[in-house]
């Protein structure tokens, strides 16, 4: 089934509804399917198979999301946060294409071979002329919806396909049509690039609910929105939520309106959930896991999951709010071991997942199998009620003289020390084991490296306490929540000695 | 009929349109108001009304199925007949409630 499809059958039901924008003066879904079917007309007339997005968020994305459907072509969002010669770099993969580039990035991609680059201001424009011919999406949908570059933390960035039947397949299994009353209202703050900011658009469309995009997040920006708008729904990634939360308790604003509140893309810290469940009673929680491969959610820790957790009678509804809860419905997930065997009821292994939205393909290569299983590499467990417990990637998973070593479990226990802001557990070279196990920290106050590994050393195996703490006042992440890691590890690993020649030679 | 998955259809006798989801596991024909289905492209029969005993509708955005064959299609616009496969009416599909996530 095709995108453009959740588009018409919304407008064909609710035309009048507001789709994208701020309150007074939001575009309604009539208005969308129009500017979708005058942006696809126009796309049509100009060569390639790719429409390049590079800007901030705006109504204009769900459009440029839909136009492209109309089109038949791939929608690429590109990070237009990278260093201009890395975005060229990957602009220059998407050609032939056209691009719509937010008016004051234009310099910075103009004249890459192949790629038709536009102002989205011209875009919008041609977009809405009422005298422009209109696009109607293909009957039978074999094409690319979308291509998602990965943010390329452990090397050069992979293109991930999306095609319009794992969305659609994704937005049928997990919303309900027309879902959504008159009054509610999303707030997307994840950017264009991040599969959540195109799931939103697919999802939200689909039940009927108004879009409001934030054009960048800033937590103040944040607030501001989420009062003003009237929200009652929204997604955040861990490390927009505890700096949203200083400024509502800094505002004393209770945002009245607000329902639900998501929360992905990262492991998301305990305490900061339990400061998010007492500040905010009344909303719904639902922590959600995904990867792009998988057209974004494939298990949810519901609202019911959360408020029992929040009277904080009941160890296991706490235990669970560190999991990442239940697959979806329609979607297996498998927990397997190094030779692809399932492994037995609480033991850890990689996270395999199967299902109709399941895509697992880049460009030029296909990560999942026949039987279509896709591995993760993300490393986890299942309970016995089948809930999922996320351990870490599997190449961040430290080997210590052949015992598998979680840094999550190691991170909570150090984040939940007092003089501890923030925490990475690495493992980093070490001759006598292999690996070694390495903490970073970033302190809050005055901070002691020996008083923390005893910390360690108290609540879990001594193998597990860190050997080495080193402080720095923050750790490093991307513009959407993922702790660099590799560039912490960097920092402990030395020039072998002596050994310049193997070095040189290898 | 090759009812591929995202193929779009039409009815012979009223508004109603549906999408294939899960194509049937051996060849079936698709129907609504007692009526083989169309092609978009096809042009839908005058004068003609849903047959009574697959007049009960179909409403959009729901989902319908066959468990003996495995079809399952989404109406993607409503109308006065209602769905079968080879004369067996198609059930409506409960959808389970899940929270929104993004």
């Amino acid at each position: 089934m095709h995108t453009a499809l959740l588009l018409e059958m919304i407008t064909d039901a609710l035309d009048d509804r507001p789709a994208a924008g701020h309150r007074d003066d939001a575009i309604t879904y009539r208005d969308l399917l129009a500017m979708a079917r005058g942006g696809g007309a126009w796309i049509g007339r100009r060569p390639g198979d790719v429409v390049a997005y590079i800007g901030l968020n705006s109504p204009d994305m769900p459009v440029a999301v839909f136009a492209s459907a109309m089109a038949g072509r791939a929608f690429a969002p590109l990070n237009y946060r990278l260093p201009d010669a890395d975005l060229r770099r990957i602009l220059a993969r998407t050609a032939p294409s056209v691009a719509v580039v937010d008016d004051d990035m234009l310099p910075r991609v103009e004249g890459v071979e192949g790629v038709a680059a536009v102002a989205r201001s011209v875009f919008a424009a041609a977009c809405r002329d009422p005298a422009g011919p209109a696009a109607s999406p293909p009957e039978v949908d074999p094409d690319i919806a979308v291509l998602l570059f990965t943010s390329g933390t452990t090397g050069e960035p992979k293109a991930a396909i999306l095609r319009h039947h794992h969305l659609t397949s994704y937005v049928l299994s997990t919303v309900e049509f027309m879902s959504a009353d008159e009054s509610e209202a999303a707030l997307i703050s994840v950017p264009p690039y991040h599969i959540a900011g195109v799931s939103a658009v697919l999802t939200n469309v689909y039940a009927g609910r108004r879009m409001v995009h934030l054009p960048a997040f800033t937590p103040e920006a944040w607030v501001e929105a989420a009062a003003g708008e009237g929200i009652t729904h929204a997604m955040v990634v861990p490390t927009m939520l505890d700096r949203i939360l200083d400024i509502l308790e800094a505002r004393k604003e209770a945002l009245p309106a607000l329902r639900a509140l998501s929360y992905g893309g990262g492991r998301m810290p305990p305490a900061v959930i339990a400061r998010a469940l007492r500040q905010l009673p009344n909303v719904d929680f639902v922590n959600a896991y995904g990867l792009t491969e998988t057209s974004s959610t494939i298990a949810v820790l519901g609202p019911e999951d959360h408020h029992a957790a929040r009277d904080g009678t009941d160890p296991k509804a706490r235990r669970r709010l560190a999991s990442v809860g239940r697959p979806l419905p329609g979607l297996e997930v498998e927990i397997r071991d190094g030779e692809g065997r399932v492994v037995p009821m609480g033991a850890s292994g990689e996270v395999c997942v199967r299902g109709d939205q399941i895509s697992g393909e880049y460009v030029g290569r296909r990560l999942i199998g026949d039987d279509g299983w896709f591995h993760t590499r993300d490393s986890g467990y299942l309970d016995e009620d089948g809930y999922l417990f996320l351990e870490g990637r599997m190449d961040d998973v430290i080997v210590r003289g052949g015992e598998n070593i979680s840094p999550g479990e190691i991170e909570d226990v150090l984040r939940a020390h007092p003089c501890v802001a923030d925490v990475a557990v690495l493992g980093a070279p070490c001759d006598r084991w292999g690996e070694r196990v390495v903490a970073v920290v970033a302190p809050r106050g005055e901070a002691d490296a020996e008083a923390l590994k005893s910390w360690v050393r108290a609540r879990l195996r001594s193998t597990k306490a860190p050997e080495e703490i080193r402080f720095q006042s923050e750790l490093p992440y991307n513009e959407t929540g993922k702790l660099l890691r590799r560039v912490l590890k960097a920092q402990f690993v030395q020039a072998p000695q002596g050994s310049v020649k193997l070095t040189a030679a290898g | 009929m090759d009812l591929k998955p995202g193929s779009r259809w039409k009815s012979a006798v009223c508004t109603s349109e549906a999408v294939v989801v899960r194509p049937p596991k051996a060849p079936v024909g698709l129907e609504c108001g007692g009526r083989p289905m169309l092609t978009l492209a096809e042009d839908r029969l005058e004068g003609l009304a849903p047959a009574a005993e697959h007049a009960s509708g179909s409403l959009i955005g729901k989902r319908y199925f066959d468990e003996e064959s495995g079809i399952e299609v989404l109406c993607s616009k409503a109308g006065a007949g209602s769905f079968s496969v080879d004369a067996r009416p198609l059930r409506v599909k409960e959808a389970k409630k899940l929270p929104s996530s993004d």
